[in-house]
């Protein structure tokens, strides 16, 4: 009886692995209709509540599936649901992966590196505003961002985990401040 | 520049993102992985890198795990690929089932999710920050530039969906880096023996 339930765990994860263009936030939207609406494993009030939590822990926001997998199945369910919600797009990352190291240093391959980089360099630019509008909660907040960046550029060998503990002890006083 | 590197040992490539992996919190991977892997230990150059993260930004997958992955690829092939991947997620599982035994008492503590934000708007200062160091490196003309500021607006400011954005901008871009190697063309294959 478990195993079906792994199965199942499989059969609604591996394929969102592959729908997830762009990251986590592309399959938020899905998982919830599956493991909300159809299967009915958590309620939808549970699926918020592990949703803030796989924000608020380290890693991806999609190990929101592998609490899933956990709350339906334990730690069985958990490991199943983190197989399935990876191992797919990193296969198919693999595999394009192989060809694209095997033609290092040919024309085209040169092309294709000095032309893909600017766009990359484009996209790191185009998250720091996405991403900036989430955390944008006052001016505390939108200050760090520059600052860290600016810090990071002067001090290059400081380990970016302080940078991450005074900005949250920052904004937890400001907290307390009552701001 | 493009030398391959030594030998890296699949347990120096497992700390190091097992560590990228436990300490990411908001969102700030890509950036925590390229000063790991570009700028600390030099084990790939700035153009390698970035072009990987657009080329695994438009398949599907984490962007910090498939950035991972190509990484480990590159250095020690299926081992290092498998050797990244499993390091990004140990930290991770771990911590968000900690977290899940002890939410209720977590999003409870006062402060504790302003906290969060904080270190969220530090990890986005350290995407800022790669985005300024990579952007000196790689735009050295103006084609570039303007490849990258369209990329920037595209999706950063006018939301556009990344993923038709990249396919319309990358083959022009790279059509255009494809013109300005050609006068060079011989130097670049020689760069890269």
């Amino acid at each position: 009886m478990n195993f079906d339930i792994l199965l199942k765990i499989i059969i609604i994860m591996a394929p969102l692995s592959l729908a997830a263009l762009g990251g986590a936030t592309s399959i938020y939207a899905p998982m919830q209709h599956h493991t909300v609406d159809v299967e009915q494993w958590v309620t939808a009030r549970e699926f918020l509540d592990l949703f803030a939590i796989a924000r608020v822990t380290p890693g991806p926001g999609s190990m929101l599936g592998t609490l899933i997998g956990w709350k339906v199945a334990g730690l069985a369910g958990a490991i199943v649901a983190s197989l399935a919600l990876y191992l797919p797009s990193s296969a198919l990352v693999f595999g394009v992966g192989q060809v694209w190291h095997k033609h290092r240093g040919k024309r085209w391959h040169t092309a294709l590196e000095n032309g893909l980089a600017p766009i990359g360099c484009g996209l790191l630019f185009a998250g720091v505003l996405t991403l900036g509008r989430i955390a944008a909660e006052g001016v505390v907040q939108i200050a760090i961002i520059p600052a860290v960046a600016a810090l990071m550029m002067f001090w290059p060998k400081l380990h970016p985990f302080f940078f991450l503990l005074g900005a949250g002890l920052i904004c937890y006083s400001v907290y307390l401040a009552g701001f | 520049m493009e030398t391959v590197p030594s030998r890296v040992s699949l347990l120096s490539l497992y700390r190091v993102f097992f560590e990228v992996g436990l300490f990411s919190f908001g969102g700030g991977l890509v950036p925590w992985i390229h000063r790991e892997v570009v700028d600390v230990r030099k084990w790939m150059s700035n153009e390698e890198f970035l072009s990987g993260v657009a080329l695994t930004q438009v398949m599907p997958g984490v962007n910090s795990t498939n950035t991972a992955i190509y990484v480990g690829q590159r250095l020690r092939g299926l081992a290092g690929a498998s050797t990244a991947l499993l390091a990004m997620l140990t930290g991770p599982f771990c911590a968000v089932l900690l977290a899940a035994v002890f939410y209720q008492q977590l999003l409870g503590l006062p402060g504790f999710q302003a906290a969060m934000v904080g270190v969220a708007a530090a990890a986005i200062g350290m995407l800022l920050r790669m985005g300024i160091v990579s952007a000196r490196v790689t735009v050295k003309s103006l084609p570039p530039l303007l490849m990258m500021i369209a990329t920037f607006a595209a999706v950063g400011i006018f939301r556009l969906p990344l993923i038709p954005v990249v396919c319309v901008m990358a083959p022009i871009s790279v059509a255009i880096a494809w013109f300005l190697s050609a006068p060079k063309a011989a130097a670049v294959a020689e760069d890269a023996e």
